[in-house]
């Protein structure tokens, strides 16, 4: 692990028990929401395992125990975590904000908790990645806010005269998701765990995309960005690669991002205008999105070296090269034409796993490999054999994901399309499940060749944390010597 | 939308890519030229020991950019986007759905037209229109009648012949155009649990299904006096109706006791949707056909 030391005077004393709580969390949770993913594709596959116990384990109950198992107690806590700690030390101050900082680890782990109950029992408001009912959106408003004060808080009290790009990330990530949670879960209560949306019909379904794709855009992308900027420097001990693709990336990508979640519908009752609109600042997303593609894998210039002996540094190149790929596609299928094909097929499930797989979670746990040994004083990871395994096993598998939901979807998109010579359609819907059938299987193989590597990880964290202060230094040097023969 | 929002749109769109523009072309030039002093390529912060090169925007990256925002300047002149401004393509969603579907009306009406007059018994001689017609049912009706017609538990077989409204070109046209409302009374309050056991008993024994004679026989009478209302006397029912014939060992919710009880106890309700507002004239007359066809083919067997 190379770790620069702090050239701007002593270093405070930071506050790494929450970040340690958080992080302990990400692997956790990790490892939950991928097991309960990998369930969901095998029923897909072989739909007799939705009868494990119905009616709890029906697909339709487990699907959204998934995706917010995946994006909000993972993707979550690794953004607690690694938020906390960039901006202590890049701020070089210690964690401002009294209680309100553990109310923040401890609300988010009940708010989880809630959910992987609430959610199995068939408790939902039916908004997509917003099903939590509203005592649980009430409590996650407060722990936002909790959230939102700890950070800018700590941003004011700041030791360093400017605030760090990392740290623009993380800010706009936390204004936005606040405004955007509150607005869409806007909603009347009927009983204790029932209510109903604001809004009806259309506006309904806009506002549940503006905030379904920003959920994207700033919880997903924003904010993992945030995670870039910190990590893959510090790993790879580079410079940054450009401060002024920095300002013009950040402000492109949060200013458009907002006006994207249209695409979501494409040839619906949405009025034309706001599709159009939706399409075209989609297509602008591009070059943003790239910004920072290219500026995390610039950054590299001169250490690319260190790819060849150090995975973790792999784990953060390769998340930015996914990175690069699904923001290209994503762009291309908000197109109409593009998305009159891949509308409502696996492409879209691919698109979002190429994202959240390759991006998302391999920058995540590019980051936890960083951070673990920094937070627990250990010279370096338990194994990197095993965190070599794991980027293997990562890489394979979101790659097995993709390609299968890639031939699923154009599958299912031109078998929906396909007329023949009299104006019949040639395929009949059960026809275009029965050729999904095979791909099905493959994303349920790259799905758990993923869950693996995550019980991997969970293992290696294990003996890092629990292995000897001392011990962990004295194999460091075997192996220093070792190599010095 | 009102002359308030549409401006709103407009202006907030605007408003963002003039910004986003200046954005970038404001940070083309670096602060300080590489070239003119070689040393001095950071910009001098120092957070965590990170550093930051102050590197000028990539040419390509800047060039991709430019080209997305020349793509939208002309897709939102062409298109609608910008509030109520319609575009100069005049192009709206519906106006190009409606062009398609006159485009395959009249590519496909020369197929579809000529069934509009013949004869059901006709077009289920015609193989070319038995194929389009299976293709159809195939889309259409075989979520709930299975994908060869042969039905599902509350679902009827459509190839056995055994017809609840009847297997005349007509009465099929009809059930497809108008569907049908199935309704079997509930009949435990009126005569009884008693009573429900023996017409179950009697009901089995008309289809020559192991039975208890003594309550058939009990069964029988409670028979004579309410259910032959609609199913007959015989117990042969009645199309009119739609009551089921109880004697051909054909069954729609099972012939076991249990559920043969279940089914006088409580009755049951059961509808075929109308597929008038659904399915143009053209196809319904080839579906009715081949469903027509898919009844024939057994008495040509037989």
């Amino acid at each position: 692990m190379t770790t620069t030391v702090a050239k701007t005077g002593p270093v405070p004393d930071y506050d790494y028990n929450i970040v340690r709580q958080f992080t302990i969390m990400s692997v956790v949770w990790g490892i939950v929401g991928m097991a309960v993913g990998v369930l969901i594709a095998a029923q897909l596959a072989w739909p007799a395992l939705n009868d494990i116990w119905q009616p709890f384990t029906h697909f339709g109950r487990l699907r959204p125990l998934h995706t917010n198992a995946v994006i909000f107690a993972f993707g979550g806590s690794v953004l607690f975590a690694t938020s906390y700690f960039v901006v202590q030390r890049t701020c070089q101050v210690r964690l401002w904000g009294g209680w309100l900082i553990p109310f923040t680890f401890w609300g988010w782990q009940v708010i989880i908790v809630g959910a992987a109950i609430t959610l199995p029992l068939g408790y939902t408001s039916a908004k997509e990645y917003a099903e939590l009912e509203w005592p649980l959106d009430i409590l996650i408003a407060l722990v936002w806010v909790a959230y939102a004060i700890v950070f800018f808080g700590t941003i004011a009290k700041r030791r360093t005269s400017h605030i760090y790009v990392a740290n623009w990330f993380f800010g706009a990530y936390i204004i936005t998701i606040a405004v955007l949670h509150i607005v869409n879960n806007l909603e009347v209560p009927v009983s204790a765990w029932k209510s109903y949306s604001m809004f009806s019909g259309t506006k309904d379904a806009m506002i549940q995309w503006w905030y379904g794709h920003n959920a994207v855009g700033f919880f997903l992308t924003a904010a993992f960005l945030g995670i870039m900027y910190y990590f893959v420097p510090k790993q790879a001990g580079r410079p940054v690669y450009s401060y002024q693709l920095s300002i013009v990336h950040f402000w492109a990508l949060i200013s458009i991002y907002v006006w994207a979640g249209g695409h979501h519908l494409h040839y619906s009752a949405l009025p034309d205008w706001t599709q159009s609109l939706a399409m075209v600042m989609s297509v602008i997303l591009l070059a943003p999105s790239w910004g920072g593609m290219i500026n995390g894998i610039m950054t590299l210039s001169g250490a690319w070296h260190k790819l060849r002996t150090d995975p973790t540094l792999r784990f953060l190149v390769v998340s930015l090269s996914f990175y690069g790929m699904s923001t290209f596609e994503g762009p291309m299928m908000s197109i109409k034409t593009v998305n009159a094909l891949s509308h409502n097929t696996d492409w879209t499930v691919g698109h979002v796993h190429s994202g959240a797989l390759g991006w998302v979670a391999m920058i995540s746990i590019g980051a936890l490999y960083h951070l673990v040994p920094v937070l627990w004083k250990r010279k370096e990871m338990y194994s990197v054999k095993l965190i070599n395994a794991h980027f293997w096993l990562a890489t394979v598998g979101t790659v097995l994901y993709i390609a299968a939901m890639w031939v699923n979807g154009i599958t299912q998109g031109l078998m929906w399309r396909a007329f023949n010579a009299d104006g019949t359609l040639t395929y009949s819907f059960v026809e275009s499940v029965i050729a999904s059938h095979p791909g099905y299987v493959v994303r349920w193989i790259g799905g758990a060749l993923f869950l693996i590597g995550m019980l991997l990880m969970a293992y290696n964290v294990f003996r890092t944390i629990t292995e000897d202060a001392e011990e962990s230094a004295e194999r460091g040097e075997d192996k220093a010597a070792a190599q010095a023969v | 939308m009102s002359t308030f929002w549409s401006l709103w749109v407009i202006v907030l769109t605007l408003a963002n890519l003039a910004l986003i523009t200046w954005v970038l072309f404001a940070n083309r030039k670096v602060a300080v030229d590489d070239q003119a002093e070689p040393e001095n390529n950071t910009t001098g912060h120092v957070y965590d020991g990170i550093e930051e090169y102050d590197n000028p925007l990539p040419r390509w990256w800047f060039m991709l950019f430019v080209a997305t925002l020349l793509f939208t300047a002309a897709y939102l002149a062409v298109y609608p986007g910008l509030g109520n401004f319609k575009g100069f393509g005049d192009w709206t969603s519906v106006g190009a759905l409606e062009k398609q579907q006159e485009k395959a009306q009249a590519k496909f009406s020369e197929n579809f037209g000529q069934y509009l007059e013949m004869p059901i018994e006709q077009i289920a001689e015609d193989r070319e229109a038995l194929k389009m017609g299976a293709r159809i049912f195939a889309n259409n009706c075989a979520v709930c009648h299975g994908a060869d017609g042969g039905g599902n538990f509350g679902f009827p077989n459509l190839t056995d012949n055994a017809w609840l409204y009847g297997g005349t070109p007509e009465k099929i046209l009809e059930t497809l155009n108008n569907g049908r409302q199935g309704m079997m009374p509930p009949q435990g309050p009126v005569i009884g649990e008693e009573g429900v056991k023996n017409v179950a008993e009697y009901v089995l024994s008309l289809n020559g299904l192991e039975h208890n004679a003594e309550m058939a026989a009990e069964g029988q009478k409670v028979f004579g006096t309410v259910c032959m209302a609609c199913h007959g006397a015989d117990g042969k029912g009645n199309q009119a109706l739609g009551a089921p014939n109880l004697t051909d060992n054909i069954w729609l919710y099972g012939s076991s006791r249990e559920q043969i009880q279940h089914t006088i106890r409580g009755g049951r309700q059961n509808v075929m949707p109308a597929q008038d507002d659904k399915l143009r004239e053209d196809k319904i007359r080839l579906v009715a056909a081949y469903v027509y066809s898919l009844s024939r083919q057994e008495d040509e067997q037989q």
